[in-house]
């Protein structure tokens, strides 16, 4: 295994890089940045390290180091073809590794952020990895060029075999790659224009689907180690509650039971020889729970306090132009209508776990996570150890969708369990329930839209009203700015480069009303984007119904300068054949946004039968990301993204009553399934000039896209989710 | 001690009786490409052959499974990954985490098995595995493409 291997040869590659402290020299880099590539060449058991993000073995593999974590997303495949890509290497010999987050640390951060969320592991750090393999290519050209005794300038480097140009003499990759790993770093690494890429833009093939296929890929869950126990826990199913006692002695003597703990101040956990003993004692023991101040809380409590934040005078501004009071007051018409988007949980198919191994001196651990060097954080506070006795070892990830980034609580409680267990592995694993209790959740909020129309029912002015939980509050209240969480305006900001709202309207106000209730949020794929895009593009599809417009041509006024906005949404609109009606029977409806750097649109074609059963025939998507690294993987990316979305818009609701989730496992928290899954057409155009992510921005368009598709075929407008709530006869 | 016939060979094994047959697969036999996903047969990650016949292994007691049954999970559908459907998987480039991969490689071969020529209504009645990731539209292609039925109706790609 890689992170194993890693493990073991952490000493043979953690020695001091060159540094470089200008970020000037890093162009898009914004902090003072370690070069990452500049890497004094460390060697161990013939295997020349050229820099820190390329191994090149003797046999010509080339091994690519890869910082951000692989969920199923194809970050580990993209950006080893950006690598490769400058590298010049031949494809078929390229393998990836994971440094972890102590080799990281030891060699000051010498791959930059491990974080990988945002749809951020491409678009955050092209840049330097694609220098990484350039430097590379330049050292190992060097090398050859210092054997040939010839000037490098002569020599070309292709599919890791170098030329002599004039002689014609060739070495390859391997031969010369101890002598590279040798040669100072170049300061100046100049990279290849898109149109000239041959691998990266390409669209190429996983490479971790072999193992995936045979049962051969470990998971976090799947780890075994040398005397490794296990443990199940049970944390206080109520929010903020604790434990107030348990009977360790009446499970003691359970076959396989070594110890029942208590783990932090609200869970016990049971640690056995085997996973399924240890649950089972766990079952079998009865817990008496503080239940704390939470225990009343429930939805319809949780859905009063978010509705008086709708009308509240005091709201934390994300967007403001022009004077809405004063086109409110002189509009001839206004439309009114409030949205609500529920809690829903990640339900990764793998729940969380990690494996821990604590001593006073050192603490291990071996967990799947998308960001190695959060869990390292969270792994030497768990341990009270300095984070430079830790280390964390990533394992593939059965599924993040950001339940596995921010908060590391799986890991703590490992740690917490293995403490009492010196010396002695210990896997945690979380059952189903324990997942579904215990989640960071798409936080709730409401929205009260309020539109001004002018007496030709053009829009003059919107009032866009947020009511709810902030993720950030809950999870990085430093980076809450004068009371503005500006993650939920994702989507809605007046500019930039990440998630602006892609209408010109003249009066607008955007604001919100922070209301947090006693239930965790957290980074959920597509984040607050999900629900400010149902607000938004439901809501404007409302305003061309009320108005006689078509909610194309609407949109297209609103959006004449927002060019990339509209490209999408336009290329979206021949696809469907938007001017053409639809067959029988089948309706439409759009939706379109900008979030995690890249703009994004769909159409969906939906019909409903007279008992209200509703089918989602199409949706046809486009996505402008900037770059597409590798279009194959996009249109899986979508595809994928579109099932997290509809699942969520069909079925995703996490209901809270005396203080605790209500639904524990998939008969209760369904699932969409291959039957419900529509056929999806997805157009890339990547304009260039900027680099977009691709994991989360769809998601966002599918519901909108077929709520609006909804209420064309049955005339009615869904506006709390999910529509397994909702019948859909026709009146 | 009790015994199990899984992937060909007699293996023998210490557990409780009601250990569903999924954790005496992963921790007393080491097999571990079948997956835990739900524990009450709703995702269908643990998915197994038992005398050819798919069976959710998470809700079944060992003791309900005698060594006269054939068990064939992941690692014992064929040496080498070389199964029509892992071919085709690879040929589509299906998974994206893989963890419901295995247990939907195993459901798609046992329906093959039953119905080498499945249309698309057959897909849906008999793959109700659970994907987050949502890779169905490629698992249907890859299906189709394993079953020899040309291009399919889902828009899974070659690449």
């Amino acid at each position: 295994m890689n992170a194993l291997a890693a493990s073991v040869s952490r000493t043979a590659i953690s020695r001091r890089g060159f540094i470089i402290t200008s970020s000037a020299a890093f162009g898009g880099l914004s902090l003072g940045f370690h070069i990452p590539f500049g890497q004094a060449a460390a060697q161990s058991g013939g295997m020349p390290e050229i820099n820190a993000w390329v191994v090149v073995k003797p046999d010509d593999t080339v091994v690519i180091r890869i910082a951000r974590s692989e969920m199923g997303q194809g970050t580990l495949t993209g950006l080893a073809q950006l690598v490769a890509e400058e590298l010049d290497c031949d494809w078929s010999k390229v393998t990836t590794e994971y440094p972890t987050p102590g080799q990281n640390l030891a060699r000051n951060r010498a791959w930059g952020n491990f974080s990988t969320g945002g749809s951020r592991g491409i678009r955050e750090s092209h840049d330097y990895v694609r220098k990484g393999g350039g430097a590379a290519r330049i050292m190992l050209v060097q090398a050859a060029a210092q054997q040939w005794n010839v000037p490098a300038s002569e020599c070309r480097a292709e599919k890791s075999v170098i030329t002599h140009v004039p002689s014609g003499r060739k070495v390859t990759y391997g031969q010369v790659a101890e002598a590279a790993a040798k040669i100072a770093p170049p300061t100046d690494v100049p990279l290849k224009d898109p149109k000239d890429w041959t691998i990266a833009g390409k669209p190429l093939k996983r490479l971790d689907t072999a193992d995936k296929l045979t049962g051969k890929q470990v998971y976090g869950i799947d780890l075994q180690l040398p005397g490794m126990l296990n443990a199940a826990i049970r944390d206080c199913p109520v929010f903020g509650g604790k434990v107030k006692s348990f009977n360790a002695a009446s499970i003691a003597s359970r076959p396989g039971v070594k110890k029942v703990v208590q783990v932090g101040d609200s869970a016990v956990a049971v640690i056995a020889d085997t996973w399924w003993r240890a649950k089972s004692a766990l079952d079998a023991l009865e817990i008496e729970w503080d239940e704390g101040p939470n225990a009343n809380v429930s939805s319809a409590s949780i859905a009063e306090m978010l509705k008086e934040g709708l009308d509240a005078r005091e709201a934390a501004v994300g967007n403001r132009q022009g004077d809405v009071e004063m086109a409110l007051k002189s509009a001839a018409r206004t439309i009114t209508a409030t949205y609500s988007y529920p809690y829903q949980n990640h339900a990764t198919m793998e729940p969380m776990n990690a494996t821990a191994k604590w001593t006073p001196e050192r603490c291990e651990v071996w967990t799947p996570t998308q960001n190695g060097e959060a869990a390292l954080a969270a792994a030497a506070e768990a341990a009270g150890l300095p984070a430079t006795q830790c280390e964390v070892y990533k394992i593939h990830l059965g599924g993040g969708f950001g339940r596995r980034g921010a908060v590391h609580d799986w890991v703590r409680q490992a740690v917490l369990i293995a403490k009492e267990m010196p010396g002695t592995p210990v896997k945690l694993i979380w059952s189903r329930e324990e997942d579904m209790l215990h989640g960071r959740y798409h936080p709730v909020t409401q929205c009260k839209l309020t539109a001004a129309l002018d007496d030709k029912g053009e829009l003059t002015g919107l009032h866009m009203r947020i009511s709810g939980q902030s993720i950030l509050a809950g999870i990085f209240p430093q980076n809450i700015r004068n009371g503005l969480d500006p993650v939920v305006f994702q989507g809605l900001n007046a500019g930039g480069a990440e998630a602006a709202i892609g209408y010109t309207i003249p009066n607008l106000l955007i604001d919100h009303a922070m209301r947090n209730p006693p239930v965790p949020p957290g980074f959920w794929r597509g984040v607050n984007l999900n629900h400010n895009t149902i607000y938004l593009e439901c809501f404007l599809d409302e305003v061309a119904h009320a108005t006689g417009k078509d909610p194309l041509e609407l949109r297209r006024k609103l959006m004449a300068n927002h060019p990339k906005h509209l490209a999408v949404l336009n290329a979206v609109a021949e696809k469907v054949g938007w001017d053409k009606p639809a067959p029988q029977g089948i309706y439409r409806g759009l939706a379109q946004c900008m979030g995690f750097g890249s703009y994004v649109a769909a159409c969906a074609e939906v019909s409903v039968a007279p008992d209200g059963k509703l089918k989602i025939h199409r949706i046809v998507a486009a996505t402008d990301p900037g770059h597409a690294v590798n279009p194959q993987q996009i249109e899986a990316q979508v595809e994928g993204s579109f099932v997290y979305g509809l699942t969520a818009a069909l079925y995703g609701e996490c209901t809270v009553a005396n203080g605790r989730i209500e639904q524990e496992n998939f008969d209760t928290y369904p699932m969409m399934r291959i039957d419900e899954m529509p056929k999806v057409e997805t157009v890339i155009v990547p304009s260039g000039g900027f680099w977009g992510g691709v994991g989360e921005p769809t998601i966002a368009v599918a519901a909108p896209a077929v709520l609006n598709a909804i209420f064309a075929a049955t005339g009615k407008r869904i506006r709390d989710l999910p529509l397994k709530k909702h019948d859909l006869r026709q009146a | 001690m009790p015994k199990l016939n899984v992937n060909g060979v007699i293996r023998e094994f210490e557990a409780e009786e009601d250990t569903p047959l999924l954790w005496v697969l992963r921790e007393q036999l080491q097999l571990t490409g079948t997956k835990y996903g739900c524990g009450i047969a709703q995702c269908g990650a643990c998915t197994v052959h038992v005398d050819g016949q798919p069976m959710r292994s998470c809700v079944m007691p060992v003791s309900a499974f005698t060594e006269d049954q054939k068990i064939v999970t992941i690692e014992g559908l064929s040496p080498d990954g070389s199964h029509p459907v892992q071919k085709a998987w690879l040929a589509l480039d299906v998974p994206q985490c893989g963890y419901c991969q295995t247990g939907m490689i195993m459901a798609a071969a046992a329906l093959l098995q039953q119905n080498p020529k499945p249309s698309d209504a057959d897909i849906d009645a008999e793959i109700t595995n659970i994907c987050r990731c949502g890779t169905y539209n490629r698992v249907r292609a890859a299906i189709h493409e394993a079953a020899g039925n040309g291009a399919a109706n889902g828009s899974g790609r070659r690449t």
